[in-house]
Formats: C-alpha cells, structure tokens, sequence
C-alpha cells in the first residue's frame, strides 16, 4: 500500500534532471575552506594553526560540548589561513583553508570500497565513533547525529525511520546513494538500530524512485529488521513529523521530538556516514551533492569533499549557464539562495540548483482573497494568512497564540499562494520575534 | 562572475494558480448556465449580462482610477465576475439603467469602499442585488416566461416564479398538491424551464459548473454539499410532518436561486469562512435561514438574503474555528 500523510502538502514539478546520472568522484580541488561551524550547535574549536601540514581524515577542529561536531581535513596540504572567511549563509565566518598538495589518508582510515556488514561494535562504540567522525544529519538540517542515536533517560523507541523520501524537487543525491550504496545505508541503519536498542527499522522511499524501492528491496532479506515503504510523492513528505505521521501514523505533539512517540529518523546519506565513520574509522570529509538546474549543461550527482567551492561544481557540470538567475544551495522549496558561488560546499550541501532568470523572480504582490489554499496546504495546520497579517500588524500574542512556533518553513504556503504572497517571509519574522519574547519571559 | 543574480528566502518556485486564472475559470464555469440562460431568455439574457459586465468593469476602473488613485487592476477578472453574477441574479427583461444602479451599488459601495477586492466583507453581487430588489421591487419581480419572449427585452411576457406561486398558495391555504400541478414538472426545474432570476433557472447547468470548478480545484465542496443538504433536511422535516402545507425537498433545490447561491454566490473566497469546519457551519446557516424565509418570511425566496447574513459572520467563523492542527491531540496508531 502507499503510504503518505493526510494533511496539507503540494506536489511542484519534480525536475529531477540527474535521477539518472551516477555518482561521479569530483577531481580535489586546489584549495578548501572548511568553515568549523557546519552544524547545528557550537562551533568547533581550531587545533590547527598557519603553516600545519594536515592529512586527509585529519581532525582540524574539535566539537565544543554536546552538541557540536569534529571537523576533519577533506583533503592532504597545509593550512594557509584560519580565518573569518565568507560561508554560504552570506556571513563570514571562522574557517580553515587549506592548500591542496595531494591526497594521504590519516592513519587507521580503511579508504578501500570493500563492503563491510559484520557489525562487531558495542552500542556505546557506534556512538562514539559516529561522534569522533562529526556526522551530522545530511538532510539539510546537519544536527549532530550522535545526539539522536541514544535514547534519552525516561524515553523509548521502537523503531527508526530511515528517510528515503527526497522529496524536494530537483534533489537526487539520496536517490543516488541508495542505488549506489544500497547495502552501506542497510549496514549503517543496522549499526543506528544497534545504538538505540531498537529492532526494526522502515525506510521511507516517495513512488518516483521505483529502481531505488527495488534495489533496497532486494536487499533488506540481508539485514535482519529492516523493510521498505513505498510513499506518495507529496511535499513536505521528508519532514520528520509528516513522514512520521505517513509510514507509522503517529503525531509528534507540537513542540516535541519524534523519539516522544517513539521513534528517531535519520537520513540515508547519515546511514551511510555511520556506516562509513563505524565500519571504516572514516570521518565525514565528503558528501555527494547533485548539481542541476534547467539550463544545466550535465546535470550532475558528484562526490566532493567537504569545503570544495561551489564554483568547481558547477564547471564541473558543465559551467554557469548564459542565462542564470538564482542559484541554490539546497533545494527549490527549502534551499538558500546564494550570493556568490566562491562558497565552500559544507556537510549539509544536498544540492546546488541553478534558476534561469525568468524563474527568480517572485510574482506580484496582490491582496489577499482569502481563497483557503494556504490553510489547506499547510502540513502542520495553521493558517498563514492570518499568521501573516497578524505579524505585519505586529500583534505578536496572537502570532504565538496561533502556534507559529510549530511552522517548519517548508514553504507550501508561498508555493501555492494565486496573489504571489509571501507568507514564510512574514512567518519567520514572526517565528524569530515570538522566540526573543519567549526567551525575555525566561529571564 | 560579473552578473547580478537575485537572492531572496525559500521557496524558489511558485505554483501556476494566479488570481486570474482563478477567477476566468469561474467564468467558464458560469458559461453552461449562461448559455441555457440565452436558449430559454434569448436578447433578454445577452441585454442584460453585458449592460452588467459592462458597467462593473468601467466603474471598477474608475474607480480606482480617479477615487483611490491607484493603479487600475481591472485585468484581476474579479469585476468581471461580479458583473456576470449581478446579471445571473436579475431578471433578464430589467431595464439597463436599474442595472446601472445595481452595479454601482455592488461595486462602489459592496466592493471598493472596502478597498477592493479581498476587503469586502459581503459578496458584491449580492449587495447590489439585494439593494435593487427592495428598492425596485415591481421590477425585480417581474419575470419574463421561458421561450416566449426571447426576441423581446423591455416587453416580454412575465409570469410568477414557481417559488411565488407556492408560496402564495400556501399563504392562501391551498394544498401543496394543487399548487404543484400550476408549476412547471421536476424536469423542466431541472433543466430551467421556469420564470425566474436569468441565471439560476437550471440546476443541471449550474451544477455542471460547479462540478468543473471542483475539479480544478476553484472551491471544495464543503460549502455547496452542505447548503444543499442542510436545506433538504430542513424542508424533508416539515414535508414528513406535514406534507399536505409543505413542499417537498426537491422541489426546494430546484427551485428558486438555490444552486446558484449555493454553488457560485455563496463560496466567493473573499466572503466565505478559511477552513472546512468553518464552512460546514457557514453552510448550514446559510440553508437553514433560506428555508425559514422561504417557510415564514415575507419573501418567496431567502437565498440571498441567508449568504449575506453568513457573510456577516465569517470574521467570527474564523476567529473561532480552527483548522485541525498538526500534533494537537496525540493521536498514536
């Protein structure tokens, strides 16, 4: 049966031009800058200085405190500058650039592509491996991973989600890698149902990736505990809470985590860092990433060390298009557009999506008709049109009131608009003010 | 790179529904009845819709133009829309400057006072016509027969409306019965063979539109379903008690402005509640207010009157009826 979830959603134009392009190694490029904040949480703190030699798999910049991540050296050279350096936010940032001078592995790291399932290590193990790998969540929000392969004191889980879902347009790299590394991510979600004591484990694949569903398919008789789920294809289906709601039809209460109804979700391309970081020693030092767009000569899916510039991509993909408008780092719902493309790729780059320019522009402003399309399509059940006007009129109670706090910025809302409102513009105004007011009350 | 490229927050793409195409795909699907309307009214029908479309589009222009001094937006369609509803709610030998009026009364005072489209608390068209129908109500009562005055405008030949004629009988306590046999049979109310307001005389036409409207997702059913079941279980009551003074349900829904009021008139967006809970309940006021004017007030017919009194309690509707939240009530499977 496919499954999906039963509130709100849209379903734009897929555009997923490099479904069919496989995973292709992206030469090193000449230098790298890797920023030490690439997660949610505490920046890393620098342990190299000007002048260092450093190897690939190299840890350059230490997690500070809990939720905070390593930060390892993606390529063999030295450190040319540690820095305040420009990131993909349009903020600069404290990062470390190194220059290339070849490509020698930290000792202990198996680089070999040998397929690896036999799971010796303890619970305990996986996560401190996971954590001194600094895997993140690579499905774009890139929260420490080792933060959700433990159960927290008082809680339980049953099941983990593996989420397959890509659901944003244009995104394959998740599509890619399941077809690519179908027995890794397997692995690396057996080594996540081992930290957390769980059993079973569903991967949640959206129905416009039949040859991936059937790949994994094939595989799960191999690993004991895991099954497939065949889903709708629905934006924002890749949300926890929805394909929460979708594969077990459980609700995470607003304001809670999927673990308070029992289960964790991690993304295919975090079981593969895990698989990677326990059963290689390799720490997150690349990631694939999918370069598209229309006008893209070979939309692309690479394999690029962390910290390559956005600007190496897109030649590799055949070059900045004549007729570019927007380009992305992320997808067309939820990714950020970028003001430049001398940006480093960073562990949450999932794509770079490349806008003509009569699609960058935004619509005209009209009144709002009340037509109801953006309280129907909103996943989570609020009503942007009233959130919208009640933040330009400032009335911030009735912001907080009317849950603004539960809005995940998937954009379905924008998206469907017929007056070309800007509704999330408003919303994260109001979600970012209510959240001052709320931190002011606490002290 | 030496090229300007444009940087704004998520999302990047936008779906195909503009304002516009919303409000012509209303348009085409008020075309069906709008034809049946010329078949059974004929010059009447064509009179009287362009003298309406004509007039709100120029006032709308004006409008804006030289009163709000904004931009004219007349291309939105949304005049255009209150145009063709003012004509579908007017009989169709109306004389062209009581038209006028009737514009004028829709647009400057139901539409544009309030600053315009999305601003007006009642349906335009409705105003206008509920201001035309008691400050005219010779003229807004007298309906031109089907078929035989269709080469004439100002001179047709009238007759009662169906509704009236029940009415009348039954105020005059002539059984229900006697009273059906004067009216034209189930199926020509259907297809609209009867006097009555230019635009709501056939259901199947309307019904058509309404359906062609669902599936290009223009409105959701929430507001017509439950008007049209409302108002079939209010008068199925009084005709199961009584069926010697009441009329049955279906001669109800297919009779008078009903599938009018409660397909097109009734689900403007503007003037209609945000969720379908909201709309269940605005929906249901709205058939159960039409069937106790037409069963106890003074009007033959209550439709209009019933959305405009709705109309008014939607900014309440929507203060106090929210949509299903995600995560409210732990609902664990």
């Amino acid at each position: 049966m496919i499954k999906t979830f039963p509130k709100g959603g849209v379903h734009p134009e897929e555009n997923k031009f490099s479904a069919g392009s496989p995973i292709k190694v992206l030469p090193l490029p000449e230098a790298v800058v890797i920023p030490v904040s690439q997660h949610i949480g505490a920046p890393a703190e620098p342990i190299v200085s000007k002048g260092d030699k450093v190897k690939t798999g190299q840890l350059i910049a230490k997690s500070k405190g809990y939720v905070s991540a390593n930060i390892h050296s993606s390529v063999t050279g030295t450190v040319a500058k540690v820095e305040k350096m420009m990131g993909s936010s349009g903020y600069k940032q404290l990062a470390i650039s190194i220059t290339v001078t070849g490509d020698e592995w930290a000792e202990g790291i198996d680089t070999g592509t040998t397929f690896n399932g036999n799971i010796d290590a303890t619970s305990a193990g996986i996560i401190q491996k996971t954590m001194d790998a600094g895997v993140v969540g690579l499905g774009g929000a890139a929260f420490p991973s080792h933060i959700k392969l433990s159960v927290p004191k008082g809680k339980k889980a049953d099941i983990l989600i593996i989420n397959g879902v890509e659901c944003e347009p244009c995104l394959c790299s998740d599509h890619r890698l399941m077809l690519e590394k179908g027995s890794e991510i397997l692995a690396g979600t057996q080594l996540i149902m081992k930290a957390l004591n769980v059993t079973k484990a569903i991967i949640g694949i959206e129905n416009n990736k039949p040859n991936a569903i059937k790949h994994l398919e094939s595989l799960i008789r191999f690993f004991e505990g895991t099954g497939v789920a065949v889903l709708e294809v629905k934006y924002p289906q890749g949300g926890e809470k929805q394909l929460i709601k979708a594969l077990l039809n459980r609700e995470v209460p607003s304001g809670g985590l999927p673990v308070d109804v029992g289960t964790v979700v991690h993304n295919v391309g975090t079981a593969f860092a895990v698989y990677e970081a326990v059963q290689k020693n390799k720490p997150l030092i690349e990631r694939v990433v999918t370069v598209t767009g229309k006008n893209i000569k070979e939309p692309s899916n690479f394999l690029v060390r962390i910290g390559t510039p956005v600007a190496d991509l897109i030649e590799a993909a055949g070059g900045l298009p004549e007729d570019t408008g927007k380009i992305l780092n992320g997808g067309p719902m939820m990714g950020k557009a970028l003001h430049t493309i001398d940006v480093p790729v960073t562990k949450g780059t999932s794509g770079i999506v490349v806008i003509p320019s009569d699609e960058s522009a935004r619509k005209p402003v009209l009144n709002c008709i009340r037509c109801t399309k953006c309280v129907t399509v909103c996943p989570m059940g609020l009503e942007p049109y009233l959130l919208q006007a009640a933040t330009e009129k400032k009335a911030w109670e009735l912001v907080e009131n009317e849950r603004v706090l539960d809005c995940m910025e998937c954009g379905s809302c924008s998206y469907i608009c017929p007056s070309g409102r800007q509704l999330l513009d408003y919303i994260r105004l109001g979600k970012s003010t209510v959240n001052k007011i709320i931190r002011s009350r606490k002290q | 790179m030496d090229k300007l490229i444009t940087v704004s927050p998520s999302p990047h793409v936008y779906g195909d529904d503009t304002v516009k195409k919303l409000m012509y795909g209303v348009i085409w699907a008020l075309l069906p009845a709008f034809l049946v309307s010329v078949y059974f009214f004929g010059i009447g029908a064509i009179i009287i819709t362009a003298v309406s479309v004509i007039s709100c589009v120029a006032l709308e222009y004006l409008i804006k133009k030289y009163l709000m001094k904004t931009a004219p937006s007349i291309s939105d369609g949304s005049a255009l829309v209150t145009g063709v509803l003012l004509a579908f709610n007017l009989p169709a030998n109306l004389p062209w400057w009581i038209i006028v009026t009737g514009a004028l009364v829709s647009i400057g005072v139901g539409k544009m006072s309030f600053g315009g489209l999305g601003n007006n608390p009642f349906n335009p068209a409705l105003v206008g016509r509920v201001f035309l129908q008691i400050s005219f109500p010779v003229q807004m009562t007298s309906w031109p027969q089907p078929i035989l005055s269709r080469l004439q405008y100002a001179d047709a030949t009238t007759g009662a409306t169906p509704l009236a004629i029940v009415k009348e009988g039954l105020d005059a306590g002539v059984p229900v019965s006697r009273l059906l046999e004067q009216i034209p049979g189930y199926m020509d109310l259907f297809i609209g063979r009867m006097p009555g307001s230019m635009g709501e005389i056939s259901a199947i036409a309307l019904l058509a539109g309404g359906i062609y409207m669902l599936i290009r997702k223009i409105i959701t059913w929430h507001i017509p379903f439950s008007i049209l079941l409302s108002v079939s279980v209010l008068t199925g009551i009084f005709w199961l008690v009584n069926p010697y003074d009441n009329a049955d349900p279906l001669f109800h829904l297919l009779a008078g402005g009903l599938m009018l009021g409660a397909i097109f008139m009734a689900t403007d967006y503007v003037t209609s509640p945000m969720t379908p809970k909201g709309m269940w309940i605005y929906g249901t006021g709205i058939g159960l207010i039409t069937v106790a004017i037409r069963v106890y007030g003074a009007y033959p017919e209550g439709v209009s009157f019933a959305i405009l009194i709705m109309n008014a309690f939607v900014p309440l509707i929507n203060k106090y009826v929210k949509p299903e939240r995600f995560g409210e009530e732990v609902k664990n499977g």
